[in-house]
C-alpha cells in the first residue's frame, strides 16, 4: 500500500503500534508474548543464528504462542548472543550470553513457568531519544 | 469518585524485582491497610526507572520523591513518616557522593542520562526487516512533516541551529553542508551516504544499518529535498552483506509504501537510493576516492577545491555524509533544534557513538552524549579495564588519531578538546589500552595499515610512511639508534604538512602522539633496547634489579639452562646470551627482584 498523506502514515504508525508497544513498556493488551534477538553482524558471529534455531524449536515442542523477532545490535557485544523477553504486563527482561541450552532453559523457564533466570539477566543501561 | 490523593511507584524492573521489590509492595500495602489508607494510597508495580544500580526504587507522587534502596523492612517508615506525617525519610534519599548533596527529583539523578540513543535509538528494538515498526517508532513522519509542511530552507534551518557536526571524522557542520549543496545550481544533485567505515576497530556505522537501515534511507530523502536532489547513492564496503542485505529489503519495502519513488506523500518531491559497493580500501571513504570510485574509477583523492556540494559525483554537487550523521536527523526534526542544542558541549552538540574495544570489560557499542569523560566511558560504562589491570590509554580516531592518557581521563570529549590533545573524534574506535600494551608497538601497528592503505598518488604520503615504518620496525627490533625520534617527528611533521588527502596528513599522528606522551618509551627501546611490556618479542629479556636482589639463590637454582650466576646474600646477574626467556626466575623470585619483558 502506498502511503500519500500523513494521515496516512498515522494509520499505518497506529496499527503497528500495538504490537512495539510490549517492548518498551510491557504493556498490551491480549498481546502475545515476543522474544527478540540480536542479529547483527556481531551477533550472529557469537552464535545467534543457533540460538534462534533452538528457541523455534523449543517454542514448538512446548506449544507456546510466541512471536519470534530479529533485531539488531544492543550495543552488549560483550554478551552477545543477546536476546531480549517481552511478557505483556512485565518489564522486558534482557538475557546474555544464551546459547541454545539457554535459548531453551528460557522458554522452558521463562515464558511457561513464568520464572526468570536470574543469573543471565543483563540490565539496560541507556536512555533513548 | 476516585479518592486516590497518592500513588506510591514501586519498580518492577528485572534489576528491582530481583533486589526484593516484590516484598516491598506487599509489605506497603500491608502497612497502608493497618492505618485504613488503602482508598486514598495506592501501590503500583511500574516500569524498570532506569536506576537499577541504585535499585529498588521507591518513588512516590505527587510529591514526586524518591527513595533508593529500600529494602522490605523500610516500608513501615516510609508509611509512617512519609504518608502520615508526610515528613520525608532522609536516610532514603538519593545521596550522591561527589556533590554530597540531596537529590530528589528524578530527571536530576546524574547518572541517569550516562548512556542517551539517538543514533542507535532502534538498535536492538525493532524488525529491521519490517518497515511498519520502524513507521510504529515515528519513522518516516520527520520526512512526511518536511515535505507537506515546510519549505527545503526551513528544514535545513533546523539542521543548522540544532549544531549537528558530521560523525564521519571532519566534524563540518552538517547544516551548513547540505546549505551549501542547495546553492550549488545544477540540472542534477546527489545525496551520497558513506558507508565506508574503514576504521579498524569500528563498527558503529554496520551496527546503524544492520539495526536500523530505515533511519538512513529517511534521512537521505530529507537532504534530497533540501539540497534539490532526486537520487541517492550509499557507498558501501561489500564485506558488510548483512547491512547490504538488509538495506535492500528496507529500500524495496520503502519503495512499495511510496516512500521512496515519484511523488512521495503525494507532493511533487521524487527520490530513490542505490547501492554502490566498494572493496573496502580506507582511502576510499575519503570523500573525493570515494566519489571517484562510484564513476568506476581508481578511488583516488584529488584535491579540494572543487569541493563536492560544488563539483562531486558526475560533476554535479553531492552531498557526502556519514552513516550516524544521517541518523541523527529524523529526531532533530522531530524534536526540534533546541531539543539536540541542549545535549552535548559549546561546539559538539548531540551524542556520538563509540566502539568500544581492546583491554575492557565490557566490549561493545555505547552512545554517549558529548562532553562525557573518559573516565565515565571507561570505568562507570565499560566496567573498567580487564583482569584490574592498570588503564594507560586509549587511541581515538583510529589510524588518524592519537592517545589519550591518563592525564586526560577527565577531558570532556568533544571535538575541539580532543583536537587539543593531539587525537581526534574520528569515526569512533576507542582502542582501550593497559599497562600490557607497548606504546612503540602501537604506532607501528596503525602506520603498518596507514602504509598498506596509502593509495600511492603522492610521494609525501607513499615514502615517507614506508620510511617512518621502517624507523619503527628497527626500534622495536633493538636496532634503534639516537636521534631515531627526532627523525620521526620531522618526517611526520613533513608528511602532515605535504600530503595531499587525509590519509597521509593524519597518518604520522599515532606516532607523533604516542612520542609525545611515552617517550621515555620510545627512548627505553633505543637505548636501552628494553621493552617494558614485553610487546616487542626482540627486546624481551629478564634482568636482576640489583637493588631489590637479596641474593637467595632460588633463581638460579630454577634456571634450566644456568644463565644466573651470583654469591649467596649478592645480587645476581642473569647472562643474556644464554637465557632462554623462560621466566622460571620471574615466577620464583619472592622479593620482586626480577624485570619482567
Ligand atoms: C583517509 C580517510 C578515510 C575516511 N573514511 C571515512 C569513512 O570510512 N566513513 C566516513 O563517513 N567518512 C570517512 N572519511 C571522511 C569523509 O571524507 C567525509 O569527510 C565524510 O564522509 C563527510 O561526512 P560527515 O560530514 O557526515 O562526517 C574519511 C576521510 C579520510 C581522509
Ligand atoms: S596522501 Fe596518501 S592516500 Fe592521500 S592521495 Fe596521497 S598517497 Fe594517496
Ligand atoms: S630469587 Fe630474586 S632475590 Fe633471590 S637471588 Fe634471584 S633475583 Fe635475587
Ligand atoms: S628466564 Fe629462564 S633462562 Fe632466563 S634466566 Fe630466568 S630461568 Fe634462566
Ligand atoms: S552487534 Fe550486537 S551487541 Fe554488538
Ligand atoms: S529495574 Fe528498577 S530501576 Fe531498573
Amino acid at each position: 500500500m502506498a502511503i500519500k498523506s500523513l494521515d496516512e502514515l498515522k494509520k499505518i504508525r497506529e496499527a503497528s503500534l500495538k504490537k512495539v508497544n510490549l517492548r518498551e513498556t510491557g504493556e498490551a493488551v491480549g498481546e502475545i508474548p515476543e522474544i527478540l534477538v540480536g542479529m547483527a553482524t556481531c551477533g550472529i558471529a557469537a552464535g545467534a543464528r543457533e540460538t534462534f534455531a533452538a528457541l523455534l524449536e523449543a517454542i514448538e515442542a512446548e506449544g507456546l504462542e510466541v512471536r519470534l523477532v530479529q533485531v539488531g545490535c544492543l550495543g552488549y557485544c560483550h554478551s552477545e548472543p543477546t536476546v531480549q523477553v517481552n511478557v505483556p504486563g512485565s518489564e522486558p527482561v534482557i538475557y546474555g550470553n544464551v546459547d541454545a541450552a539457554m535459548a531453551k532453559e528460557i522458554v522452558k523457564k521463562h515464558l511457561k513457568d513464568g520464572e526468570m533466570l536470574q543469573d543471565n539477566v543483563l540490565i539496560n543501561t541507556f536512555a533513548k531519544a | 469518585m476516585s479518592k486516590v490523593r497518592s500513588h506510591i511507584l514501586v519498580c518492577g524492573g528485572t534489576g528491582c524485582v530481583a533486589s526484593q521489590s516484590e516484598d516491598i509492595i506487599k509489605n506497603l500495602e500491608k502497612e497502608i491497610a493497618k492505618i485504613g489508607y488503602q482508598d486514598e494510597v495506592k501501590v503500583v508495580k511500574t516500569g524498570c526507572f532506569g536506576f537499577c544500580g541504585q535499585g529498588p526504587i521507591v518513588k512516590i507522587q505527587p510529591d514526586n520523591v524518591i527513595y533508593v534502596m529500600v529494602k522490605p523492612e523500610d516500608t513501615e517508615e516510609i508509611v509512617a513518616e512519609h504518608i502520615v506525617k508526610g515528613r520525608k525519610v532522609e536516610r532514603l534519599l538519593y545521596d550522591e557522593p561527589v556533590l554530597q548533596q540531596k537529590v530528589e527529583m528524578h530527571h536530576d539523578m546524574p547518572f541517569y542520562k550516562k548512556q542517551y540513543r539517538i543514533a542507535l535509538r532502534n538498535c536492538g528494538l525493532i524488525n529491521p526487516e519490517d518497515i511498519n515498526e520502524y513507521i510504529a517508532f515515528q519513522g518516516y513522519q520527520a520526512l512526511g512533516n518536511a515535505l507537506t509542511e515546510m519549505t527545503p530552507q526551513e528544514t535545513t534551518q533546523i539542521i543548522k541551529d540544532s549544531g549537528l557536526r558530521g560523525r564521519g571524522g571532519g566534524g563540518f557542520p552538517t547544516g551548513l553542508k547540505w546549505e551549501l549543496a542547495s546553492k550549488s545550481v545544477s540540472d542534477k544533485k546527489y545525496v551520497v551516504c558513506n558507508a565506508d567505515e574503514g576504521d579498524p576497530g569500528a563498527f558503529m556505522d554496520r551496527s546503524i544499518l544492520e539495526g536500523d537501515p530505515h533511519s538512513v534511507i529517511e534521512a537521505m530523502a530529507v537532504c534530497g529535498y533540501c539540497i534539490g536532489a532526486d537520487e541517492g547513492l550509499v557507498y558501501i564496503r561489500a564485506e558488510y552483506p548483512l547491512a547490504i542485505h538488509r538495506l535492500e529489503i528496507a529500500l524495496a519495502q520503502a519503495r512499495e509504501m511510496g516512500l521512496l519513488g515519484k511523488n512521495i506523500f503525494g507532493t511533487d518531491f521524487s527520490f530513490d537510493i542505490k547501492l554502490k559497493l566498494g572493496a573496502g580500501a580506507f582511502v576510499c571513504g575519503e570523500e573525493t576516492a570515494l566519489i571517484h570510485s562510484m564513476e568506476g574509477m581508481r578511488g583516488e583523492p584529488t584535491k579540494k577545491p572543487p569541493y563536492p556540494a560544488v563539483e562531486g559525483f558526475n560533476k554535479k554537487p553531492t552531498n557526502v555524509n556519514n552513516v550516524e550523521t544521517y541518523a541523527n536527523i529524523a529526531p532533530i526534526l522531530l524534536k526540534g533544534a533546541e531539543w539536540f542544542s541542549s545535549i552535548g558541549t559549546e561546539n559538539s552538540k548531540g551524542t556520538k557513538v563509540f566502539a568500544l574495544a581492546g583491554k575492557i570489560n565490557n566490549v561493545g557499542l555505547v552512545e554517549v552524549p558529548m562532553g562525557i569523560t573518559l573516565r565515565e566511558i571507561i570505568y562507570d560504562i565499560g566496567g573498567g579495564i580487564r583482569d584490574g589491570k592498570a588503564f594507560k590509554a586509549v587511541q581515538t580516531g583510529g589510524p588518524s588519531g592519537g592517545v589519550i592518557t591518563v592525564a586526560d581521563l577527565d577531558t570532556p570529549i568533544d571535538y575541539d578538546n580532543l583536537k587539543a590533545i593531539g587525537s581526534m573524534m574520528g569515526s569512533g574506535g576507542m582502542i582501550v589500552m593497559d599497562e600490557d600494551n607497548c606504546m612503540v608497538n602501537i604506532s607501528k601497528f596503525y602506520l603498518d595499515f596507514t602504509k598498506d592503505e596509502s593509495c600511492g598518488k603522492c610521494t609525501p604520503c607513499r615514502v615517507g610512511t614506508k620510511r617512518m615504518l621502517e624507523i619503527l620496525e628497527r626500534i622495536t627490533e633493538g636496532e634503534g639508534h639516537p636521534g631515531d625520534i627526532e627523525k620521526l617527528q620531522q618526517l611526520g611533521a613533513a608528511i602532515k604538512d605535504t600530503a595531499l588527502c587525509g590519509l597521509g596528513q593524519t597518518a604520522p599522528n599515532p606516532v607523533l602522539s604516542t612520542i609525545h606522551f611515552f617517550r621515555e618509551e620510545y627512548e627505553e627501546h633505543i637505548n636501552e633496547k628494553y621493552c617494558r611490556t614485553g610487546e616487542c618479542k626482540a627486546l624481551t629479556k629478564y634482568e636482576i634489579i640489583a637493588d631489590k636482589c637479596v641474593g637467595c639463590t632460588a633463581c638460579a637454582r630454577v634456571c634450566p639452562v644456568g644463565a644466573i650466576s651470583g654469591k649467596v646474600k649478592e645480587a645476581h646477574l642473569i647472562d643474556q646470551a644464554t637465557c632462554i626467556s623462560c621466566g622460571a626466575c620471574y615466577d620464583k623470585c619472592r622479593f620482586e627482584a626480577i624485570r619482567r619483558p
